[in-house]
């Protein structure tokens, strides 16, 4: 039975599901065939979540946050399992919206990157579009089981691009460690949720189970979390799975020290797979943790994120570290995500609207940005065929718009204003100065001095951090001698390539001298998640 | 409580074992008549006979709406949804063995194979909705002796012949456990009904002991059908042994009646109190099994996930496989006691269809792969990929529905049992098989991996795909996908009723 149906969502979902089964019924031999029907069907879906983005009511969402309401976009809820309260239930926030534009981007600039793939290109792109499919899924569910279904969907597509396609050397090992990873938090999440599903279907009193995100938020708005979980503890159910839940799901943000799984991912897997990796994947897990952690269990969140906060910070300081005592040219990445993703827990863990803004605008421009990263990587490794860095040198000459692109990326990753790192940073440094909106219940001692503050300074070095390792990168690898007797065939990059370069770079700096095509909305999202933490 | 009378109901409530009876000796009589040359046909008899019975049955047999019209034949038989959807599973998983035992050089031409399978089939439907301890025994013998039988048919083969025998010695040796349960059980109580033996069971001064002994030996019966430990150690070397399509009937048709008897079983011996139709001062046995069941479930879905991941043979490694899904299933099993909401068993037989339904396409893919490579070695999997994609495709998702990772039906099922188990206030239990589930993936993507990412000697070759393993292995994806994405809602709003008919005690 249909309650409301925009389409657009469902639209997103399905167009690149139809477009992987059309290309799995094309004949093997037909290679350009897939591509193009890849890059037309990614294509359209990125016109959907342009649309989607542009067409999000910022206004309506703002009004319905001073109404303590829930606000979703573009609907569409259809029932589906009606006996175990599970409908098909799609929509997006502030905060999802531009989720939506980043997995577009991520997926047809994903899919010019591959335009080379000669090895079973058509079950590349079958499953490459399988994964974004996923990927969308998690964005736009309302419904907390399809967040979940498309959460578990988006593992075996990975899996198989990377242990396919992935890095000789080690896509076996990474590409089971990383489903393994994913998978273990990801279920440890479910039986979370599982328990909010019964404890606020049992609170409506008519047996009116539901894995609605309205149903679970109501229930959480009249206090059912925060009741003892059981007659054995005192303890809320709200304290007592929110670790469960936010780290379940922190798993895939990569929170320390569970984020032993993205580098080696990241490195395994092959380009395209690397951008969706890194770029979005990762903020499938942040997102989540939001959505159904802080913003169902926001006691939870005041009792646990002060002390969680000390991981996202061992992220940001030690993971730019090791970043830099790299040889291997995409590892540096790979490290250089898991600090930038410290970032967003940590704006997270801010608990107030400057730090949680900062946090979905670095969601946004760290995918963008790593995905420029991985493709800049992936073209020079296709024609350098090492990434060693110490042994590569000079490709500016050869290279011009992929070293003009690593070094705005690197910019932005430094926060270099005027770019979208620096939007999204200085707000999470500010908000982080700032402290929570409500006092933090004290089980750390967070009141004995300023301990955000403290927080904040020593973040800071991680940005000083990635400075040194950025510039060292862009020096060794881009700049000095170029060896021509090494690389004596360096090819010119294809005109998909640029293209692909070219948007992401302008979405880069668009957000970083227009922060308002963003920062608004994403506002606008976590606004109701900062007024259930009491601000 | 009276048994009702009602003719033409009681001819009804057994339609589809009739019409499976004619259709085996139809199949006998084809046997003789037919020539040699088109005697592989008669797999289609059996295949397209027996998923026609199903369409019978559901169009002519619907269960009688009202519950005291529902146990028929003195009492043998109860015909309510539960049995119904049972019945489908049971004998879409014979028709699926039917069809895939036609690429079988040695036994697709044999009219006399097929009839014993569809015996065995008529066994496993019975034991769905039997409701007297006569009428359950008779069933799980009807079961076991064909299919001790059929697991040794290939005479000439030492392994089948060994399985075939091993599979006898435990059998028998469980079955022997199981009557005495039975006679025990009918020594308390003077009855064999067994909504009435609950009843009167409950209402007697005897000592716990007495009943938990009972209890327990006709758990072994159980878990012995269902292959949980520690009544496994069959599993993996009948499988092994067996002919394929015999092990895809044993992990489905048998498994999946023998657990809508235990099911049936458990909960109307020994109620809960407080259900239903349980009566007034009653005594609760209940926590006896769940515990039981709970226990079996753990080291069941331990046992079996760890050992197969040591297993380099395809049909073991699906055994081991199959163990820890039997503590699966427990997981729901122990959960039905404590809700009534009807959630546990609506997620056992949920995840009961799906698993005939995934368990008959990896069996199906595996029986294609022998034949072409003449080998079960998980390593000779290598390239199966790039030999025939839409085959590997299908055994991935057999893989990935085992793995509960959707879209296969599986992530559904497991979602079930968990949502069940966390229901019944068993976090703990969820908890390890979450632990095992991913135990189980592990292995599951190994194969994967193999089928997927190494390269075999013979790249280039397809493998040959016959007609009828067109449609088993097409019914069985075509289920597995649709169960676990569109088609959700109908077969679990069909569990659901199902699983609401068990909790009316009459």
């Amino acid at each position: 039975m249909v309650i409301t149906f925009s389409g657009v969502l469902t639209g997103i979902l399905l167009v690149p599901v139809l477009g992987a089964v059309v290309i799995l019924l094309l004949p093997k031999e037909q290679k350009d065939a897939a591509r193009i029907i890849a890059a037309v069907t990614t294509g359209v879906v990125l016109l959907l979540a342009l649309g989607v983005f542009f067409g999000y009511d910022v206004n309506a969402a703002n009004a319905a946050a001073e109404q303590g309401e829930v606000y979703f976009a573009f609907e569409d809820h259809v029932k589906w399992i009606e006996s175990v309260g599970i409908s098909w239930h799609l929509g997006v926030d502030g905060i999802a919206a531009p989720m939506v534009l980043l997995t577009a981007l991520a997926g047809f600039t994903g899919v010019l990157i591959s335009w080379g793939i000669e090895d079973r290109t058509r079950e590349f792109m079958a499953f490459f579009l399988l994964l974004v499919a996923g990927v969308f899924g998690v964005f736009v569910a309302v419904d907390l089981f399809v967040l979940f279904f498309f959460y578990e969907l988006a593992i075996f597509p990975m899996y198989f691009l990377i242990v396919i396609w992935g890095w000789a050397k080690t896509r076996e090992y990474a590409a089971m460690k990383l489903t393994l990873y994913i998978l273990v938090g990801s279920v440890v999440a479910l039986v979370g949720l599982l328990v909010l599903y019964f404890k606020a279907g049992a609170a409506t009193g008519t047996g009116d189970y539901s894995f609605d995100f309205r149903a679970l938020h109501a229930a959480a708005q009249a206090g059912v979390f925060d009741q003892p979980f059981a007659d054995w503890t005192g303890v809320s159910t709200a304290r007592l799975w929110f670790p469960a839940i936010f780290i379940g799901f922190g798993v895939l943000a990569g929170v320390w020290p569970f984020h032993n799984w993205s580098p080696d991912g990241h490195v395994a897997a092959p380009t395209a797979v690397s951008m969706i990796h890194a770029g979005v994947l990762m903020k499938l897990g942040a997102f989540a943790a939001l959505r159904v952690g802080v913003q169902l269990l926001p006691d939870g969140a005041r009792a646990h994120l002060p002390w969680i906060i000390f991981l996202t910070l061992i992220n940001v300081v030690y993971g730019a570290l090791i970043a830099m005592r790299q040889r291997d040219f995409k590892y540096v990445i790979g490290f250089s995500s898991v600090s930038h993703m410290g970032l967003v827990s940590m704006g997270f863990a801010t608990m107030n609207v400057t730090g949680m803004t900062g946090a979905g605008l670095q969601m946004f421009s760290h995918g963008v940005m790593t995905a420029l990263f991985f493709a800049c990587v992936g073209m020079v490794y296709d024609r350098a065929h090492t990434r060693d860095i110490p042994s590569l040198g000079g490709f500016v000459q050869k290279l011009p718009l992929v070293a003009v692109a690593f070094i705005v990326g690197g910019f932005v990753s430094m926060g270099m204003p005027g770019l979208s790192g620096f939007v999204a940073e200085f707000p999470i440094f500010v908000g982080l100065w700032h402290g929570p909106v409500t006092e933090p219940i004290a089980t750390w001692p967070t009141d004995s001095f300023n301990y955000y503050g403290a927080i904040a300074i020593v973040a800071a070095l991680g940005i000083i951090i990635t400075a040194a390792y950025v510039l060292r990168v862009v020096g060794q690898v881009f700049f000095g001698e170029f060896d021509e007797e090494r690389f004596p065939a360096v090819s010119r990059i294809t005109v998909y390539d640029k293209i692909a370069l070219g948007i992401l770079i302008f979405w880069l700096v668009l957000l970083g001298v227009y922060p308002k095509v963003m920062a608004p909305m994403i506002e606008s999202g976590v606004k109701p998640i900062v007024s259930m933490l009491g601000g | 409580m009276d048994f009702s009378t009602d003719v033409q109901a009681s001819v009804l409530a057994v339609l589809p074992e009739i019409l499976m009876t004619i259709l085996a000796v139809a199949l006998l009589a084809l046997d003789v008549v037919w020539p040699d040359a088109r005697k592989r046909d008669l797999g289609y008899v059996a295949g397209v006979g027996l998923l026609a019975v199903i369409g019978v049955m559901l169009v002519l047999a619907p269960p009688p709406g009202e519950v005291s019209d529902q146990l028929l034949l003195g009492g043998m038989i109860r015909h309510d949804q539960l049995a119904q959807i049972f019945r489908a599973m049971v004998i879409l998983g014979g028709a699926l063995s039917c069809l895939v035992t036609m690429g079988v050089p040695r036994l697709q031409h044999r009219g006399d194979f097929y009839a014993v399978l569809i015996v065995a089939v008529v066994g496993a439907s019975l034991m769905s909705a039997a409701a007297d301890l006569i009428m359950a025994f008779i069933a799980l013998e009807m079961t076991s002796i064909t299919l001790y039988l059929l697991v040794g048919y290939l005479r000439g083969d030492v392994r089948s012949s060994e399985a075939g025998l091993k599979y006898f010695l435990f059998g028998a040796f469980t079955s022997a456990l199981t009557l005495y349960g039975l006679s025990l059980l009918y020594g308390f109580t003077g009855e064999t009904n067994i909504y009435r033996l609950g009843g009167v069971l409950g209402r007697s001064d005897l000592p716990d002991g007495a009943v938990a002994v009972s209890l327990a030996l006709v758990a072994v019966g159980f878990a012995f059908k269902i292959s949980a430990v520690p009544f496994h150690f069959w599993t993996p070397d009948v499988y092994e042994g067996a002919p394929t399509p015999i092990t895809t009937l044993l992990s489905t048709a048998s498994k999946a009646g023998s657990v809508a008897l235990l099911m049936r079983f458990f909960l109307a011996v020994f109620p809960p109190a407080g259900l239903l139709g349980a009566l007034e001062g009653v005594k609760d046995y209940s926590a006896l099994w769940v515990q039981l069941v709970a226990v079996l479930s753990v080291v069941s879905m331990t046992l079996g996930n760890v050992l197969a991941l040591v297993q380099t043979n395809i049909k073991r490694l699906l055994a081991y496989s199959t163990i820890a899904h039997a503590g699966y299933i427990l997981i729901g099993v122990a959960a039905i006691s404590t809700d009534k909401s009807a959630e546990g068993a609506a997620a056992v037989t949920f995840y009961m269809f799906m698993y005939v339904l995934t368990n008959a396409l990896a069996f199906g893919v595996v029986i294609l792969f022998a034949n072409a490579t003449g080998s079960e070695q998980i390593a000779d999997f290598a390239g199966l990929s790039r030999r025939s994609p839409w085959l590997a495709l299908a055994m991935t998702l057999a893989l990935l529905s085992l793995a509960g990772i959707p879209p296969a039906a599986g992530f559904v099922g497991k979602f079930l049992l968990f949502r069940a188990a966390v229901d019944a206030n068993m976090v703990w239990l969820a908890l390890v098989g979450i632990i095992n589930v991913i135990i189980g993936l592990y292995y599951y993507l190994i194969v994967v991996k193999v089928m997927y990412m190494e390269r075999g000697p013979e790249d280039g070759r397809p493998v040959r795909v016959d007609t009828p393993y067109v449609w088993a292995l097409g019914i069985a994806a075509a289920g597995v996908l649709l169960f676990g994405t569109i088609m959700v809602s109908p077969l679990v709003d069909w569990a659901t009723e199902a699983a609401r008919a068990l909790y009316i005690l009459l």
